[in-house]
């Protein structure tokens, strides 16, 4: 299973990085989150903790914000707006 | 009135829902628990068979310690330069520093005592070049070597294979010989073989062996104190010389750079978008200490690191004088485990923590036992050994901090183990490889290399430290392009 990104919705973007471990899910969050205008959102799906910590404090340095966090079996639910 | 009944079913479906994963969190402290039990077990059981086993015991309690630590605070030193490049996050730096300044604070003094248990590493370029394999291979790895053993114990199977790849690259490394001759200066080949090495070392078959004999150890092995014309076991040495000129005044520094270049400018940005005042030296201090405890997780967990490093130092100095050895191997010899000494009788005993060397020992012993002959080289057969890995001091540690890992990902619901992909398999194994010939070039890894060198003052760490940084560029530098190349794919189809 590879990474994967679509738009699910005008504005809603997810971006699937499970299985992925560190550089990868932030390096793809950042890179993602780059080409998307102001206002939409974000839905990135992970699941290797370590690149939680790295990517909360990416979005707040760079001013996005967080819609919702949510963790379900070992697995990250991140909606994140691009401010 | 059928609104109200599928409304209940509904209720009672997220019900039993919550139920079941309570359930399996329950499961899983249950598993934490019975590690802990499994751990005391064998400290407790083989003290009563031997009072020996304490020396062992000692090792493994302190790596579940640092296996705790690491997990908690996600501690990864691979993460400290590579996010800091890759997306400009300093989190990571900042808790190694801290980790390496309480590591010097409580070391200091420990050394001025004449307790340490450390010696210092030959300083030159060497050190510099190794990093810079070490770092290119923990960006690419996806971790460090200590990163990747508690990744396991978080059942990462990518990291285990970290671990497999950089175990196997080590131990054929040091080995090496045949055509890896030919890449040997005729320098290094005489002066290895004036250092007068036992006839059961072959001293001039081996590209690692004629490096060693040949050129690191000609090299001088220095501390700061010592550059500085003091002694390491003196008040002034260990604090001047070591503490503030090795650690604390390069750490200062290093934090200062990384503020003013990765987190001055969004701090600042952040007061204006406030509307509050964003001048002046009280708002600048303000904005470095924000950077400091940005990561309570990750501080707290380096500041506990360090400390427990000291002291795993000085406990093993201890247990040394008590045990009256000076080495594990008289240990292993003692209590009749005699296969894979050295030819010096030693074994491989850092008295600190150390992740690499006990790596390649395992393998080492496996391939021994495959009647690979492997103990006519300088890593195995003249410094380290290759003892069975089950009376092993140092991969006691290693397994500790396995199994403390997993506690703490147990207990917070973090363990899931995670089966590898054919690309994340791909990159583990190319990065164990690189970190494997760094560890073996630079004598060590993040840990043993950098961390436990820098906070002693030893002159090779920060070296060791600037190629790490180097090589986790090179290797940022590259998955920037695969990324994009990966991502630019997915997002044709979405018009982006």
């Amino acid at each position: 299973m590879g990474m994967k990104f679509e738009k699910t919705d005008d504005g809603h973007y997810r971006l699937d990085v499970n299985g992925y471990v560190c550089p990868h899910p932030q390096i793809y969050t950042k890179k993602a989150l780059e080409k998307l205008s102001s206002g939409d959102i974000l839905e990135l799906i992970f699941d290797n903790p370590s690149s939680g910590e790295s990517i909360e404090q990416m979005v707040e340095n760079d001013g996005n914000e967080f819609v919702e966090q949510k963790k379900e079996s070992g697995q990250f639910i991140w909606q994140i707006q691009k401010a | 009135m059928q609104q109200q009944v599928a409304s209940e079913a509904t209720a009672d479906v997220a019900l039993a829902k919550m139920t079941l994963e309570e359930q399996e969190k329950r499961k899983k402290q249950l598993w934490a628990l019975g590690l802990v039990g499994f751990f005391s077990f064998i400290s407790i059981g083989t003290y009563i068979y031997n009072e020996y086993y304490i020396y062992l015991s000692v090792y493994l309690w302190f790596g579940m310690i640092y296996g705790m630590c690491l997990q908690y605070g996600k501690f990864c030193f691979s993460s400290a330069f590579r996010d800091l490049f890759a997306i400009r996050v300093p989190r990571m730096l900042v808790g190694i520093v801290i980790a390496t300044l309480l590591f010097g604070v409580v070391s200091a003094p420990i050394t001025a005592a004449g307790l340490s248990t450390f010696h210092a590493a030959p300083v030159s370029s060497h050190a510099v070049i190794a990093g810079i394999f070490f770092g290119v291979g923990m960006v690419i790895a996806g971790g460090c070597a200590s990163s990747s053993l508690y990744k396991t114990g978080e059942g990462n199977m990518n990291a285990l294979i970290v671990i497999l790849s950089l175990s196997l690259t080590q131990a054929l490394f040091a080995d090496v010989g045949g055509w890896a001759n030919n890449f040997v200066p005729d320098s290094w080949t005489q002066s290895a073989l004036e250092k007068g090495l036992p006839a059961s070392i072959t001293v001039t078959d081996g590209w690692v062996d004629q490096y060693l004999a040949g050129y690191v150890w000609n090299q001088p092995a220095v501390t700061y104190a010592e550059i500085l014309g003091m002694t390491n076991d003196s008040v002034s040495g260990a604090f001047m010389g070591n503490l503030l000129v090795g650690i604390i005044i390069p750490a200062g520094l290093l934090l200062a750079l990384v503020y003013a270049i990765y987190w001055r400018k969004g701090y600042l940005n952040k007061l204006k978008k406030a509307g509050k005042d964003a001048s002046g030296i009280r708002v600048e201090l303000a904005g470095y200490w924000s950077m400091i405890i940005a990561n309570k997780r990750t501080a707290i967990a380096g500041l506990i690191l360090g400390i427990a490093c000291a002291l795993h130092m000085l406990v093993m100095q201890g247990l040394r004088v008590k045990f009256g050895f000076k080495n594990a191997g008289v240990l292993l010899d003692r209590i009749g485990w005699d296969f894979g000494l050295s030819v010096q009788g030693t074994v491989f005993d850092p008295g600190y923590w150390y992740v690499t060397t006990q790596e390649a020992q395992w393998v080492g012993w496996s391939l021994q036992k495959m009647g690979i002959e492997n103990m006519d080289n300088i890593y195995f057969g003249f410094v380290n050994g290759i003892p069975n890995p089950a009376i092993n001091p140092a991969d006691w540690m290693s397994f500790a901090l396995i199994g403390g890992a997993a506690i703490i990902a147990l207990f917070h619901d973090e363990f899931k183990f995670k089966k590898p992909t054919w690309e994340t398999a791909m990159w583990s194994v190319i990065g164990g490889f690189f970190m494997g010939i760094g560890a073996r070039l630079g004598l060590g890894c993040n840990v043993g290399a950098f961390f436990v060198r820098v906070a002693n003052g030893d002159a090779s760490g920060w070296l060791f430290g600037l190629g790490m940084a180097g090589g986790a560029y090179l290797g940022v530098k590259f998955f920037n392009w695969w990324t994009e190349r990966q991502l630019a794919k997915e997002m044709e189809s979405c018009g982006l």
